[in-house]
């Protein structure tokens, strides 16, 4: 199968600390990576570089055949325009840990809100479309509820419902279940799940190691700026070659 | 986590056993009831807080300077009333075009562009740092500086020359003086709304593809006035109540209108008290209105 996401050599650093040290990673059409490592590995910057909203300082990520927030021409690489990378993302879908749902507009206005105004969908359309995938989502009663009226869960369920109004190729899952009261993980997951079952290509970065086992076709472990190990979840959870993966699972499991 | 057990009574030190919870079934005493502390202080305070009150309201209805009859007199005469509606309409013109323009500087201040930065800082600077007062002098004799002001190509030809004192008439330089002094100020305020928004809000608003404009009108700005409306109606009495001062330069506003009937006929204080109470009856209204646009700015925020 073809790869949706190519990353190449990318390095990230913040000031002097360097966060991403070379980073090589495919994601295939159709699968799910669930990238795993401790607070500070750079998971989290590694996903958002996927969709620009981290710069990197060198090497080069590709959805879908085509480059991330940059031209290339020779062997430089330009950076787009703001126009050109806000398209590009609209077919990268984000959920955020802390769901970052517009808190001013209702749930249906925050899910209709990109596909009316960067799609340029008629809202009719979008109201129809969002109405689905608040039912896809198990919220269809709360079209009209404010956000803050919401639990967590079904914040981040309407956030990824809002992730999913763009029809995007790839969603982007950042510890989508790392703010979340406990008994409020399984329902967020069990979204991610269906999602994964349809086929939708998507990388999640997460602490859930029951999740990653579960659902992941490739799982990935980080630590400070690198690919440590990577692999089918039975692989690198129940039978890990480096240290560093054995030393993280026997703290998390 | 397995339960733990409940932790063992400790021994008393006489060696007898320690007092079992009383769970007979015996007859209940009535519940305490509570007597609240009696708050001695607070009456004294409140009777002396009175009494002086009393004393002051004395004082200003029995003294016939006040001439209440006067004030009644003018209260609503036509001079005064025209000069009630060049103040409020004054206010509104200066706090709109105030706001515009403080939220161009207030973005400029917060891009990325160090030219629009500096600029920005600059202009807010210069504006709060001079009393508006002095500033609005300045204004008012801006013919001294340019005597004639020209339309055409930056240092090309002119098409269009006007003398300065012309065009800039007192109420025009009122206008002027007092909105770009408003301006630096809301600039201030804009920019302290727009940094009280989540920095999560643009990224979310960024990774669904909405455009600049689109993020600041639909997302940043609309959470931002919950921080802005509070300010922003101190600055608009201030503003209703700071427009006064273009009675030195003639501008025929509220104060300036009283002022012209008091020189006539020397009733200094109850002509001054007119004015007082239209700018306090003016202030109470907006107050009350400002209740309004706060409850409607934390509408998501309220149960439905």
């Amino acid at each position: 199968m073809s790869a949706m996401v190519e990353i190449r050599s990318v390095r990230k650093s913040f000031g002097s600390h360097e966060v991403l040290r070379g980073i090589d990673l495919e994601v295939r059409t159709g699968e799910v990576t669930v990238v795993l490592g401790p607070s500070g590995s750079g998971k989290s910057t590694l996903l958002r570089t996927v969709n620009h909203l981290e710069k990197v300082d060198s090497g080069r990520i590709t959805v879908d055949g085509r480059l991330v927030g940059y031209r290339r021409s020779g062997d430089k690489l330009y950076e787009l325009r703001e126009r050109e990378v806000l398209r590009r993302r609209t077919q990268i879908g984000f959920v955020f840990q802390n769901f970052h749902l517009f808190p001013h507009l209702t749930v249906l206005e925050n899910i209709t809100e990109a596909p009316i105004s960067a799609l340029k969908r008629p809202r009719a359309e979008a109201v129809a479309a969002a109405h689905a995938l608040l039912e896809r989502v198990g919220l269809a009663e709360k079209a009209g509820a404010y956000p803050g009226h919401l639990s967590g869960g079904q914040q981040q369920r309407v956030a990824i419902a809002r992730a999913l109004a763009l029809e995007p190729k790839l969603l982007l899952f950042d510890e989508p279940t790392s703010a979340l009261d406990p008994e409020l993980v399984g329902e967020v997951l069990d979204v991610i799940k269906d999602l994964a079952r349809q086929g939708t290509t998507m990388i999640v970065v997460t602490h859930e190691i029951g999740f990653a086992r579960e659902v992941a076709d490739t799982v990935v472990f980080m630590d400070e700026g690198v690919v440590v190990e990577q692999g089918p979840p039975a692989e690198v959870l129940d039978r890990p070659r480096q240290e560093r993966t054995r030393a993280f699972l026997s703290k998390v499991l | 986590m397995p339960p733990t057990p409940p932790a063992a009574p400790a021994p008393s030190p006489t060696g007898e056993a320690p007092a079992a919870p009383v769970l007979s079934k015996e007859a209940e005493p009535a519940p305490p009831r509570v007597v609240p502390v009696r708050r001695t202080g607070q009456w004294a305070a409140a009777a002396v807080v009175l009494l002086l009150l009393a004393m002051a309201v004395n004082s200003v209805v029995r003294n016939e300077a006040f001439q209440w009859g006067v004030v009644a007199d003018y209260f609503t005469t036509p001079a005064v009333l025209r000069g009630l509606g060049l103040t409020l309409w004054l206010t509104a013109l200066v706090m709109v075009l105030g706001f515009v323009l403080g939220t161009l500087l207030a973005v400029a201040r917060m891009s990325a562009n160090p030219v629009l930065k500096s600029v920005s800082w600059g202009y807010i600077w210069f504006f709060r740092s001079t009393p508006v007062l002095v500033q609005l002098l300045f204004w008012f004799n801006i013919g001294a500086l340019y005597p004639q002001l020209g339309l055409g190509i930056p240092f090309g030809p002119e098409f269009l020359t006007v003398r300065t004192v012309n065009l800039l008439g007192p109420l025009t330089v009122a206008l002027i003086g007092l909105t770009l002094h408003e301006a630096a100020y809301a600039a201030e305020v804009v920019r302290g709304g727009l940094l009280s928004v989540d920095r999560g809000q643009t990224e979310a608003a960024q990774s669904l593809g909405l455009g600049r404009w689109r993020r600041l009108r639909r997302i940043v700005l609309p959470q931002a006035m919950r921080a802005i409306v509070p300010p922003a109606g101190n600055m608009l009495i201030g503003t209703l109540k700071g427009t006064s001062i273009v009675s030195v330069i003639a501008v025929q506003d509220l104060l300036y209108s009283v002022q012209l009937v008091y020189h006539r006929t020397y009733q200094v204080i109850p002509l001054l008290l007119v004015a007082t109470l239209w700018y306090a009856l003016v202030t109470t209204v907006l107050t009350v209105g400002q209740h309004y646009v706060e409850r409607y700015y934390g509408r998501s925020e309220r149960d439905r």
